[in-house]
């Protein structure tokens, strides 16, 4: 899209994007770079002095099986925030579309966890599910089930999905609400008259007609599993216990500060940025063409 | 609803209410929790009520913390906060005004520098743009912690996006008036925006506020972290038993004005995430 009518002036359109080109050249463009550099070095081991070493770095990060089982930890730690936070907020939606009066005030009470920072909600969770101290702990251990997320993989795993979905529902439910009050009535309605009972007309009309909607969402809670969940597992488990919690955004941080393996780091770093530029390649490319608002 | 059921209303409006009670169940619990003692916490189960220790509690957070005063921190967060608001607001609106209302050449590379951005959130970039934040001199500063962050494009694509709807006929008004491009901007674009401006503001404050792992590299002395970083370090670490009123306390705290900022403003709020995203 363009406008039709323009201002012409010699140097003012450049004076104008300057503020916002220096920041982007200084703080994105430039790290970008240098992160694509790094990943093709290998420091000596004081630093000292960098070899181009080109692919190597990508070669043995691919046969590091760490390295592997941090796709597959983060692509189950994805998975499970993503379907939990969606069905929890689809439903959320659904009963709140249902209601006549109050829906405003439900949507109130439920939006607001989206405020609460990741690290923050960390910090929650982890005080519920603290072995020793948390009430949620001491609530299983009573039903007989000793709760250890600091020496269960599985656990510490299931404790950062629930904390990271939890977040997440809200900003679901928002969407997934303003998607169902956007269905004429009037198809339900006629849907009713004909006979078909309420978990027929969900199946067959309102979620197909959500499904814009509810891909949009898919590849926002994908990214926000990716990349805005480094708070929850820097506060609850760090990564830990052993590596079942490593997803890769942490993995950056662990092996590039922590390890100081900065070509490594690097590395990493350019395949998660092909991974994010993947992601928003398909929310410009199927997402944006099918939502209305 | 198609029917009019009581019975299914009544139902309806009970698991709603169930939902709202679990999600908001954690924050109430850390609220209970920064209300009563040490010695109630470490021995489990922490009661569902709060206790009385409020006032004791927030004020030993406020000026004393675990190891920087909680009052320090929230004046940090709020520094930071606001700079990245307005910092964005500011640079995007120039450049989206450039972008859509001029003709200049080199003006599509621009468009797509900026633009790139969008891509990449600053988890992907940590180490090299903390290099440069070392070699700038940034480290514990406010500017350190405002700068990187103001780097995407998401509010450059919306104000294109609003500039792009703003009919035509009011530039050439402007034009036949003898306006430049300046005051048309100010006087005529501004006023325009406020809407989208005020939605963006909420988001951008919030996003401000939460951000922990770029201030977690960036700060090293304990007098310039965050309140939403802060919280890492006040964990009890290994054998530490820390200070777990003090700290839930701190997270009370630290959640409040974005809170605040979402309920108050939710009609912004809900505009601006729906804005954002498209």
């Amino acid at each position: 899209m363009e406008k039709r009518v323009v201002f012409r002036h010699a140097w003012l359109p450049y004076a104008l994007v300057a503020p916002q080109l220096l920041v982007t050249s200084v703080f994105f463009l430039w790290p970008a770079g240098q992160a694509v550099l790094q990943s093709t070095q290998l420091p000596d081991p004081f630093g000292l002095s960098t070899e181009f070493v080109g692919l190597e770095n990508f070669e043995y990060l691919f046969s590091d099986r760490y390295y592997r089982a941090s796709f597959l930890t983060t692509g189950a730690f994805s998975v499970g925030v993503t379907v939990l936070s969606m069905s929890v907020a689809l439903a959320l939606a659904v009963l709140a579309d249902g209601v006549i009066r109050g829906s405003g005030v439900y949507r109130t009470l439920l939006i607001w966890p989206y405020a609460v920072a990741p690290a923050i909600a960390g910090v929650m969770w982890l005080f519920m599910f603290n072995p020793s101290i948390g009430v949620v702990a001491y609530w299983l251990k009573a039903l007989g089930y000793d709760w250890n997320h600091v020496l269960n993989g599985g656990e510490a795993m299931s404790l950062v999905v629930i904390a990271a979905s939890w977040k997440q529902v809200s900003y679901n439910f928002l969407f997934f609400l303003a998607g169902l009050q956007a269905i004429p009535r009037s198809l339900i309605e006629a849907a009713a008259i004909d006979g078909a009972g309420a978990w027929h007309r969900f199946r067959t009309i309102i979620l197909p007609l959500l499904s814009p909607t509810t891909f949009f969402l898919l590849v926002v809670n994908v990214v926000y599993a990716f990349f805005e969940t480094f708070g929850i597992i820097h506060t609850i488990t760090l990564g830990g216990p052993g590596q079942s919690t490593m997803i890769l955004v942490y993995k950056v941080f662990a092996d590039g500060f922590v390890g100081q393996d900065l070509g490594s780091s690097a590395a990493q770093s350019v395949v998660l940025m092909g991974i994010v530029g993947l992601l928003t390649v398909i929310q410009f490319r199927f997402v944006e063409r099918q939502v209305h608002y | 609803m198609v029917t009019d059921n009581r019975v299914g209303t009544i139902v309806t409006h009970g698991l709603l209410i169930l939902g709202v009670a679990l999600m908001c169940f954690p924050i109430w619990l850390t609220f209970v929790g920064s209300t009563v003692t040490q010695r109630e916490i470490v021995q489990p189960p922490l009661p569902l009520l709060p206790g009385g220790q409020f006032l004791e509690n927030y004020r030993a957070a406020l000026f004393s913390g675990v190891n920087a005063p909680v009052g320090r921190m929230l004046v940090n967060s709020t520094v930071m906060a606001l700079g990245i608001a307005i910092g964005k607001i500011a640079i995007s609106l120039l450049s989206a005004f450039a972008i859509v209302y001029f003709r200049f050449p080199g003006r599509m590379l621009c468009f797509w520098t900026i633009f790139i951005t969008l891509m990449l959130p600053v988890e992907v970039r940590i180490v090299p743009t903390y290099e440069i934040a070392v070699q700038l001199g940034l480290l514990n500063s406010y500017s350190g912690l405002i700068l990187p962050l103001i780097a995407s494009a998401t509010a450059t694509f919306l104000f294109r996006q609003f500039f792009l709807t703003v009919p035509d006929e009011l530039v050439e008004a402007a034009r036949m008036d003898g306006a430049g491009p300046m005051r048309f901007f100010k006087d005529i674009l501004l006023p325009l925006s406020v809407t989208n401006i005020a939605a963006l503001f909420v988001i951008l404050f919030i996003y401000g506020w939460n951000q922990f792992l770029w201030p977690l590299l960036v700060t090293t002395d304990p007098d310039m972290n965050t309140i939403v970083m802060g919280i890492k370090q006040m964990l009890p670490q290994a054998d530490d038993y820390g200070n777990w009123p003090v700290t839930m306390a701190t997270a009370i705290l630290a959640i409040l004005p974005p809170v605040a900022v979402v309920l108050l403003m939710q009609r912004l709020f809900v505009k601006g995430l729906v804005e954002t995203e498209k």
